[in-house]
């Protein structure tokens, strides 16, 4: 099988590096070979997979050694849960430095040490939030990943940003081989989550290739530093992981994004309930006001 | 004051005359604060000490006159190398000014090179617009057949996609689809000008050839490859030419600036001239191997080339000095099966001669040098073949690999043996090297002649003497025109070192009557 590579973006804290690494040990469950790549200064994307607090990066181990020319794979590269490789590219603390120019360090390091070269089926990218600079856009270069997973849920935000990353890639698509390959609905338990999910997923002309429900035990795994599927086998939301590592196995829908409009966005809020339609007198108006006026 | 508009005088001697001098004096005293005479010299006997070394070889967070420049600079030579090529730099445009000011100083001649012109709106959205307007007006411009890009550090920090710009410049239509436009992404902060030479050149055979391997077939054009690297000697250039020729061997030098960058006063300005052609670059894959003039600095080069043009791509030294020069084309005879002529064995005893006679002028005379890792393993050997020893050697931009091999090839000569190698140390440490361990000669570029001034300073007696071989060199004409590969480089070399012992000689024993002892007229 040829290596296939994917990214993971959506709004920040929706869920996307514990989806991934959930996911990811459903796909190393099913005898596949993954590797994640953790492109966020936090450096939280490998923790379940490894049972550690976080894990030391390339980007603070190219300081301490004083270039990254000085590392080696083996410095950066930590194996845990099924052999599932982790790397964290890392970066600077908020205020300071680029955190993208650490991505893009990180990445080309991790190509000219070889680490794509090694006998794997997947490498997964957990990405910071939006795709705010080109840093965040390397992931989703020409010859690295092709297929992007947005996590998102039913909550106005989490869809504002799924589109906003939907025209980011019309960018990158143009140009390049990348493709929108599907949302992931993560849970919050809102009204018509997974109809609200689909309608966008439709009017992207993508999919919804999972509706992963709520449930606790990700928390009680969580706080253990693992995974659902390490940590209790037999819940069924292992099961709900295991069916999402299958789905993006067998994916084969992959599209470039059609984004919507923010009238067409608002809209389907609307038909949703979750947005009131706009009453262009209250605008601007104050509670003082809106007393006199009532 | 003294100037008139018959007899103009330059900066010196003219601050030498009376009135200049009393107004320095007084600048210096009521406006820059100058601190006692006594308390200066104080402060630079310091740090010609030992102790002053020691500090300053535990330096860690500062560079102070680096051994080494930046990669868009090599990406900038390499693409001067191709026909008709415009050197293109997608970034800020101050850097690209630095580019051409140092080239142009030291090969005094002009150098075509474009930038884009990223300001603070590039900077914040990115800059494609400019990439699509840059490549636009550079091609109906300058109408180059090719456009080379690289990149500065402020396009590298935003992460600007150079694959993608071309590409939608091309699909906007800014370009013409079958313009190549080779790209390397080129940061200046990792790596040094070696690098960027690499990165560029790995660009170009990636374009050219990466997507076009079927039907290639190794050895089908009965050609070798050779790459030059980072290579600012044109001499060298055209030694490669003249031995590929008298031996009868079929080639492809890839990547030559000789032409464009020593363009004749004849009237007319030639912006392009020379180069290798895209027909060429195009069936370096057919040929029979390709071979590395500097293999240390040619890592990604060679990566591309074995993998995609599956070529042996032999592990060879850089052709400097006697032996190596040797390997290397009994290399080339191997490969191609061709006899190396009269002429070049010839050529090989004369330098042989030419090493017997001053040898005895050479022997034991102990050297600083620095430079670029592969020049510098070079004209180790080659001095140690002279029987001269290696005393102190600084590579800014050598790994630890290159220290070892240095080391083993020194540890290979009697010559060899007191000599210290220094990797990511810069012109600062060698100036305290040559202060507390002081050899009889500096070999190096023209930022050497500070350490110069600065040991001289100190006294006659302590004055180490500039050989000025390597880049760049500001300071002195025409020596980028002169050839230090191959046995026509080494006869060149043995010239410059055994004069410089010579003059240095007669300097010394000039004094009438007091060191006039052996004030030879044959030496």
């Amino acid at each position: 099988m040829a290596l296939r590579q994917c990214a993971i973006y959506g709004k920040g804290g929706i869920g996307k590096s514990t989806t991934t690494q959930n996911l990811v040990a459903g796909l190393a469950e099913a005898g596949k070979k993954v590797m994640i790549v953790g492109c966020d200064p936090k450096a939280d994307s490998t923790r379940l997979i490894l049972h550690a607090k976080a894990q030391t990066t390339i980007m603070h181990l190219a300081a301490e050694a004083g270039s990254v020319e000085d590392l080696e794979l083996e410095d950066v590269l930590k194996v845990g849960f099924k052999d599932i490789k982790c790397v964290e590219s890392g970066g600077p603390e908020p205020g300071v430095g680029c955190a993208g120019r650490g991505v893009i360090t990180a990445i080309n390091f991790l190509e000219e040490e070889g680490a794509y070269e090694e006998d794997l089926d997947f490498v997964f990218y957990d990405v910071l939030g939006d795709v705010v600079c080109g840093g965040f856009a390397m992931p989703i270069r020409e010859n690295k990943a092709q297929e992007i997973y947005i996590v998102v849920s039913g909550e106005m935000m989490a869809m504002y940003a799924a589109n906003n990353i939907s025209k980011g890639i019309v960018k990158y698509a143009n140009s390049g081989g990348v493709r929108l390959a599907g949302l992931i609905c993560n849970s919050r338990n809102t009204d018509r989550e997974d109809e609200l999910i689909e309608a966008l997923a439709a009017k992207l002309g993508t999919q919804m290739i999972h509706f992963v429900p709520r449930d606790n035990v990700v928390q009680h795994a969580e706080i253990r530093r693992m995974t659902v599927i390490e940590y209790n086998p037999t819940s069924k939301q292992a099961d709900e992981y295991r069916a999402l590592a299958q789905k993006i196995i067998d994916n084969k829908k992959f599209i470039i994004p059609n984004p919507l409009s923010m009238d067409e966005l608002e809209d389907l809020l609307m038909e949703f309930g979750i947005m009131e339609a706009e009453d262009e007198s209250i605008v601007g108006q104050t509670a003082a006001e809106a007393g006199a006026a009532a | 004051m003294s100037q008139t508009i018959e007899k103009i005088k330059p900066s010196y001697p003219l601050f030498r005359d009376e009135d200049y001098k009393e107004s320095l004096t007084n600048k210096q005293l009521m406006f820059e604060e100058k601190v006692d005479q006594a308390k200066i010299d104080e402060v630079f006997e310091w740090t010609t000490s030992v102790e002053y070394k020691d500090l300053n070889f535990s330096r860690e967070a500062l560079t102070i006159n680096p051994a080494k420049a930046c990669q868009p600079l090599g990406a900038v030579l390499c693409s001067l190398g191709f026909e008709n090529t415009l050197p293109y730099v997608h970034g800020s445009q101050g850097c690209v000014a630095y580019f051409r000011t140092y080239f142009n100083r030291h090969f005094k001649e002009p150098i075509a090179c474009v930038s884009d012109s990223m300001i603070e709106d590039a900077a914040v959205f990115g800059g494609q617009k400019n990439m699509f307007d840059g490549l636009a007006n550079a091609k109906a411009l300058y109408k180059p057949d090719m456009i080379m890009v690289s990149t500065t550090c402020m396009a590298e920090v935003i992460g600007d996609d150079l694959n993608a710009f071309i590409g939608n410049a091309k699909k906007e239509g800014h370009i013409e689809q079958d313009l190549p436009v080779p790209f390397a992404h080129t940061p200046s902060f990792v790596g040094s000008h070696t690098t960027g030479w690499d990165n560029m050149f790995e660009g170009v055979i990636r374009y050219f050839t990466l997507n076009t391997m079927e039907g290639k077939e190794v050895g089908s054009n009965g050609k070798i490859n050779i790459v030059p690297g980072f290579e600012t000697y044109l001499g060298n250039y055209r030694v490669m030419h003249r031995y590929m020729q008298e031996m009868g061997v079929s080639y492809s030098l890839l990547c030559d600036p000789s032409e464009v960058l020593d363009t004749p006063a004849d009237g007319k300005y030639r912006m392009y001239a020379g180069g290798t052609t895209q027909a060429e670059v195009k069936d370096a894959p057919n040929a029979v191997d390709t071979l590395l003039l500097q293999p240390w600095q040619l890592v990604k080069t060679r990566k591309f080339v074995e993998a995609t043009w599956k070529h042996s791509t032999p592990n060879i030294d850089i052709p400097m000095g006697l032996g190596w020069t040797d390997a290397f084309l009994m290399k080339v005879s191997e490969i191609t099966g061709k006899e190396i002529p009269a002429s070049i064995e010839k050529e090989r005893g004369r330098l042989v001669d030419m090493m017997t006679d001053s040898h005895a002028w050479l022997h034991g005379k102990k050297y600083a040098l620095w430079g670029d890792a592969d020049y510098l393993l070079g004209m180790v050997k080659f001095l140690l073949e002279l029987g001269a020893e290696p005393r102190h050697i600084v590579c800014h931009h050598a790994n630890k690999r290159w220290k070892k091999a240095m080391e083993k090839l020194l540890s290979e000569s009697p010559y060899g043996k007191d000599c210290e190698v220094h990797v990511g140390a810069d012109l600062w440490h060698m100036r305290s090297l040559v202060f507390t361990d002081k050899p009889d000669f500096m070999i190096g570029n023209s930022y050497g002649k500070f350490i110069e001034r600065d040991t001289k300073y100190k006294g006659d007696e302590f004055q180490v003497p500039l050989i000025r071989i390597g880049f760049p060199i500001f300071d002195r004409h025409h020596l980028h025109r002169q050839t230090t590969l191959g046995y026509e480089g080494a006869m060149n070399i043995l010239t410059t070192l055994v004069n410089a012992v010579l003059e240095q000689l007669d300097k010394e024993t000039m004094g009438m009557g007091t060191t006039d002892y052996n004030y030879d007229l044959v030496r």
